[in-house]
């Protein structure tokens, strides 16, 4: 039964959805939170089903689409994919259970159950044309969610959102057809499949364009630094719901992709642009940094660090060694982790006070202590405090990188510092002092549904701090996998001597054991 | 004394004309109903052209069965050209056709639909663009032209408005401009090669190498215009949105497709041997159209405030999009030109329906056009299911995957890089992000403002009967589902497409 459990989880909660038209106003949440629950259950015994010692793709499904143009509906999850599947199940079902008075709530549950389907679509898809069509796909709920229950300027951030993203996307589109093309012309058939596509050693200089086409619809998606100012409007308009869905899943997307397209399909280029992505990366994270130091609005602060984080996920993954990808893979599932519960938290606030102004606040924590608390508990983690999940993630992709550039990887180190200065900042503001305003006396701490959101988050937040190994473990593996790939295929000197080659690895420590006998 | 011609029957191949003729004795048939008994219901007209066009559809399923046998057929004194493009821009032609007539049968009463004379003249220009498809006469595919567009003319005024008046005398003014320019660039290529069947043509002017290339320039450069006439290409454009605004939507979304695929078979057929005989001049022109065409067009297609008039916009820069195929003129574009129209045909008509359904007799005070984006402003509210609709036809006009013309986009550019027009696949794709834009725009409208003070949803299906619904069903269905079809198709246009040698 379970041979097509990707099909389900893909299109369970579209069908649901489906069903969800008739289903009746004041039901329609009971219903929504089963079928996301249901849903979190297929996907953790995804996790129980999966074999981690295996680095290659688990689950594999396949079926002929187009098979005159060599698209086919293949699919299969590894290490890499596995966990922001079980993520992007878990902050739908978190999501809709914490969901506040919406107004047609009915058709806001509908959309996150087809934005379900998208997001797990993108990371179990293994044809490039599949994976293009829920990644475009995926931009329509979220203009939805955005366009119709945001803030004032919601139109505009939503359709700037849009946009922005599908002109991307559509570049990457014009590269993937190159791709295939010259997988055709090697081969003298069509395919789409990215296994295939793994198989093919293209020139350097075809690399060179090909990944520029692929960057601009990832780097858009990121987002990346210079094409990050869609997301400040999307985070500032968006609801609460939209905001955690797009910073925990949707924006990983594009950090995802990296390491499933552009790595092992361009090794060589990835080498060639190591050291340029590398300093946008750096720049990215001091200089949205020190953005999110100047805003007022809170839910800014998290945005702004959000795409601060971001940076050292792409550092991490440019690092092309296990260390760097393996953390920033980690790193992702820990950004998601921290800063949807970070847009949660504000949105907590935000039902009570209908403002997100922090100097509308102060002395929080003696009205709202175990708000404050859990707010530091996640503030701690997402300026990567020691035992928090975000540590391990920003440790591991500066570890990767630090093999790569001693002074880049230095001078990130310090962003890191410098991004806790306006974290700590905003923490003074809101929760420390006198409580200065009227209005702030009386609010109600942190209720029940409010908890059921958080409290997991949080548990979460602590457990894979102190003990990260069940879901490492299987990331390394299929890292080594890619970074063996990657070398394999490189055609440059300076390809082979930056991506590790980890078989000599094994050799010289089998040599080694060889001579003490 | 003249010899008495001597021609056996069987040489002439009188098969070949049976899909056309079929279309006119139905036309005939309604005609002499009238003569015998006037004042009937429409229904009665849309019944017989229905089965008409059906038995026309059997009779082209017919010629394309001995297609697939025999390859090429010619008839008529070699008149007739019965090839795999003429197979299946018939198929599009009768296809949409049939899709367009039931949309007739509307709620309200509308003027034109009550003589029968419309359903009439309508069977009559279906014919004329079968015989505009399926010749390489340039003498026949005038004839054929002029009768189409003669009738199309009328059936845009018989919708008895001041705007569709003008409507058609703008086109017809256009038009006839159009047919001076094509009789003229036909009068020079005859000069040139004593011909007027294309692929003599062709071949007169590969034997002498193109020796009088100015005046090969001079026959082209007025075909080219005549034909960016009829398939609205900027500069020659400027009749279109008029156009479309002044006649129903539901002929408006019947002239996006249907005519636009007779002239881009004919464009094919002629452009196809001068692209490939190298005349640069030709490349770069073709080249200008296909990218001003779709980027112009999408620009005021962002600043239209009439859902239909951006319509009309947004079917230019298709068109200029499918010029492309031309331009390429490779086996893979031109498949994907016919997969685009066949997906495109889908999209569009079920948008031009969701403003049919929704079209008033009189307008309330806060609507200046007929289709305005107010009017839609948050549907979602008042009629959900027709605002899902009109979205998913919006999204798949955009091009957003897995709906209809994401496909045929994607084959289309994929043509592009695989013969080597890079540049011109980022510009197709770039463009098809700027039309996100006005398509997303009525999306905005429809999900994320409040509706108008005093419309409350009844508007969006005044029009709306059993049949309208079914067609809208019926495109919406292919719509969502299109990525089934897409290998069939393919394969089967690829290999009509093969086997006609283009």
């Amino acid at each position: 039964m379970f041979d097509h459990i990707l099909s389900i989880l893909i299109f369970f909660p579209a069908l649901a959805g489906v069903f969800g038209f008739m289903i009746q106003k004041e039901s329609m949440r009971a219903y929504g939170i089963s079928v996301a629950f249901i849903e979190f259950i297929l996907s953790l015994w995804l996790w129980f089903a999966f074999d981690s010692n295996v680095s290659g793709m688990q689950f594999m499904e396949q079926m002929a689409l187009i098979p005159s143009f060599g698209i086919s509906y293949i699919l299969g999850v590894d290490g890499i994919s596995l966990f922001i599947i079980i993520l992007a199940s878990f902050f739908t079902m978190i999501g809709i259970a914490s969901l506040t008075e919406t107004p047609n709530e009915k058709n806001m549950i509908i959309t996150l159950l087809f934005l379900q389907m998208t997001m797990v679509g993108v990371f179990a898809a293994l044809d490039a044309i599949v994976f293009y069509v829920f990644w475009e796909l995926s931009l329509v709920p979220m203009l939805y969610i955005i366009g119709a229950w945001g803030g004032p300027l919601r139109v505009y951030a939503s359709v700037k959102f849009f946009l922005y993203t599908f002109m991307g996307s559509l570049v990457m589109l014009v590269g993937m057809l190159f791709m295939a093309y010259f997988f055709y012309q090697a081969t003298g058939v069509w395919s789409f499949a990215l296994l295939d596509w793994y198989r093919l050693i293209l020139p350097e200089s075809f690399q060179l364009w090909l990944f520029a086409a692929f960057f601009l619809g990832f780097a858009i998606k990121v987002p990346m630094f210079p094409f990050h100012t869609w997301l400040p409007y999307a985070h500032g308009q968006a609801p609460t719901i939209g905001s955690v869905i797009l910073a925990a899943i949707l924006l990983k997307m594009g950090t995802y992709a990296f390491i499933r397209f552009s790595l092992p399909l361009f090794p060589d280029a990835s080498v060639f642009f190591m050291y340029p992505i590398a300093i946008i990366a750096i720049i990215m994270i001091i200089y949205t940094a020190m953005v999110a130091y100047a805003q007022k609005d809170v839910k800014q602060v998290v945005a702004y660090s959000s795409i601060s984080h971001m940076g050292v996920i792409v550092l991490g993954t440019f690092a092309l060694n296990v260390e760097g990808i393996s953390g920033s893979i980690f790193l992702m599932i820990a950004h998601g982790v921290v800063s949807g519960a970070l847009f949660l938290l504000v949105g907590v606030i935000y039902d009570r006070r209908h403002t997100k102004m922090m100097d509308q606040f102060g002395g929080l924590a003696h009205v709202m202590p175990r708000y404050a608390t859990i707010f530091g508990v996640m503030l701690m983690a997402s300026v990567g405090m020691p035992l928090t999940i975000n540590f391990v993630g920003e440790f591991l992709s500066l570890l990767g990188f630090y093999e790569q550039s001693h002074i880049l990887t230095l001078l990130a180190g310090v962003a890191i510092v410098v991004g806790a200065i306006y974290m700590l900042a905003a923490y003074k503001k809101m929760f420390f002092g006198d409580v200065t305003i009227e209005e702030n006396k009386n609010l109600p701490d942190v209720n029940k549904r409010e908890l059921v959101a958080l409290i997991p988050l949080t548990i979460i937040t602590i457990w894979l701090g102190v003990y990260p190994k069940p879901v490492l473990e299987p990331i390394n593996n299929s890292v080594e996998a890619v970074v063996q790939l990657m070398h394999n295929k490189a055609t440059t000197e300076e390809a082979k001597t930056r991506i590790p080659d980890l078989t000599q690895g094994i050799e010289i420590t089998r040599t080694a054991m060889k001579e003490a006998h | 004394m003249l010899a008495p011609v001597n021609v056996s029957l069987e040489s002439l191949n009188l098969m070949t004309l049976a899909p056309m003729l079929i279309p006119i004795i139905g036309a005939l048939l309604i005609l002499v109903i009238d003569l015998f008994k006037s004042n009937l219901d429409k229904t009665l007209y849309v019944g017989i052209s229905l089965l008409f066009l059906f038995i026309d559809f059997i009779a082209i399923m017919d010629a394309s069965g001995v297609f697939v046998q025999d390859g090429t057929v010619m008839g008529v004194f070699d008149v007739m050209l019965i090839d795999g493009l003429a197979i299946l821009s018939q198929f599009i032609i009768v296809g949409v056709s049939m899709l367009f007539i039931p949309l007739a049968l509307t709620h309200k009463r509308f003027h034109e639909f009550s003589y029968p004379e419309f359903f009439a003249l309508f069977l009559f220009m279906i014919s004329g663009f079968q015989f505009m498809v399926a010749s390489d006469n340039l003498i026949l595919i005038f004839v054929g032209l002029e009768t189409a567009s003669l009738a199309l003319y009328t059936l845009i005024a018989m919708h008895n408005r001041d705007k569709s008046f003008e409507a058609a005398v703008k086109y017809f003014t256009m038009g006839a401009l159009a047919a001076g320019f094509y009789s003229f660039g036909a009068m020079v290529f005859y000069a040139l090669t004593g011909s007027v069947e294309i692929n003599q043509i062709a071949a007169v002017l590969e034997a002498n190498g193109y020796a009088d290339i100015a005046y090969v320039l001079v026959g082209v450069a007025f075909m080219l215009a005549s034909f960016a006439f009829k398939l609205s290409i900027v500069p020659f454009h400027t009749w279109t949105p008029d156009v479309y605004e002044g006649s129903s939507a539901a002929m408006a979304g019947y002239m996006s497709i249907v005519p636009k695929i007779a002239a881009f078979i004919v464009a094919m057929r002629i452009f196809e041997f001068l692209v490939h005989s190298g005349i640069v001049w030709l490349e770069v022109v073709l080249y200008v159209f296909v990218v001003v065409t779709m980027t112009a067009a999408n620009m005021w297609a962002l600043v239209q405030s009439d859902v239909k008039r951006m319509l009309a916009y947004s079917s230019i820069s298709h068109a200029g999009f499918v010029m492309a195929a031309i331009l390429i003129g490779t086996t893979q574009s031109n498949s994907a030109l016919f997969m685009y129209w066949i997906l495109f045909s889908f999209t569009n008509l079920g948008s031009f329906t969701m403003l049919w359904i929704s079209r008033q007799k009189h307008l309330p005070a806060y609507q200046r056009t007929d289709h305005s984006f107010d009017k839609f402003a948050g549907m979602i509210k008042t009629s959900p299911m027709a605002a899902i609709i009109m979205a998913l036809f919006m999204l798949s006009l955009a091009g957003i995957p897995p709906f209809a013309l994401f496909w045929g986009k994607l084959y289309m550019i994929s043509s592009a890089v695989t013969s080597g027009y890079t540049m011109l696949a980022l510009i197709m794709a770039l463009n098809s992000a700027i039309a996100g834009y006005y398509y997303v725009k009525l999306i905005v409208y429809m999900f994320m403002k409040e509706p108008v003070v005093g419309n409350d949803g009844h508007v969006y299906v005044t029009n709306a009967t059993l049949a309208l619904k079914s067609i809208i069903g019926f495109a919406a269905v292919g719509t969502i589902f299109a990525f089934l079809a897409v290998n069939p198709l393919l394969e089967f246009v690829t290999a009509f497409v093969y086997n006609s040698g283009y």
